[in-house]
């Protein structure tokens, strides 16, 4: 192993701990850091005259980091369904059980609460709000609103059940909190 | 099957969108029997899709 390899090599461990504290994901962490290592190793050449291995190195990693963020923004679900743990305990169950909505169907007659439904949906994220009007709007099957959205079954799920459960909250403390 | 009140939530809006298993439906009428909060969570789900399906034609 030449000298340069195993400077690089020596700054491994900073680097992953580096990582680790951005991506949240040791997988993805090692991932970037490999790929960070092997683009340096390549490029030994735009190294050289520099003083600060560690600095150079670092500023490689940082695209590699906001590669990994991209990707994983694409793969991953943007919504997941740990959103509302805080509203159970560790056994499940309700830490404030929902109460009944005091006349809902009077409501539907007053268009103050049109309004407040209207601000709901736009706090929403905007694939979770075009998913849910999609289905509970225009009517659309599920596998149909995938399709449109570009996004897999379980997402689609996620996404419909995320937006009903904001939108529960929502309300709840927008029009049938007040008294 | 005992479901806890976060996976009442899960089903409730599952069923919404397709229909569950008989297994899952009894599991959730045993469920709401005994459970007030997931009978009004129910209830204001169903509460909810009806007035997004007017959405538009009261509000202003």
């Amino acid at each position: 192993m030449n000298d340069f390899r195993s400077r690089v090599e020596g700054e491994r461990a900073y680097l992953v701990r580096y990582a680790s504290l951005q991506l949240r994901d040791s997988h993805a962490a090692e991932d970037a850091v490999q790929e960070t290592l092997v683009a340096a190793l390549a490029g030994e050449a735009s190294f050289a005259g520099r003083s600060n291995l560690r600095t150079w190195l670092t500023g490689i990693l940082k695209h590699k980091i906001v590669d990994a963020i991209r990707r994983m923004s694409r793969e991953a679900p943007a919504a997941t369904e740990e959103d509302f743990e805080a509203l159970f305990d560790e056994r499940g169950h309700w830490i404030d059980p929902p109460a009944a909505w005091a006349e809902p169907d009077a409501a539907l007659d007053q268009k103050g609460f049109f309004a407040a439904l209207e601000m709901c949906l736009r706090r929403l994220p905007e694939k979770t709000s075009q998913a849910f009007l999609m289905r509970e709007h225009l009517g659309l099957e599920t596998d149909e609103i995938c399709k449109e959205l570009g996004v897999t079954p379980t997402h689609c799920w996620v996404l419909l059940y995320r937006a009903r459960m904001s939108l529960r909250e929502c309300l709840n403390k927008e029009w049938f909190g007040k008294t | 099957m005992i479901l806890s009140c976060k996976e009442v939530t899960r089903l409730v809006s599952q069923g919404m969108d397709r229909r569950l298993t008989f297994g899952r439906r009894v599991s959730l009428r045993v469920h709401f029997a005994i459970c007030q909060g997931c009978t009004n969570f129910s209830k204001q789900m169903t509460f909810l899709r009806s007035a997004v399906r007017e959405l538009g034609s009261k509000s202003s």
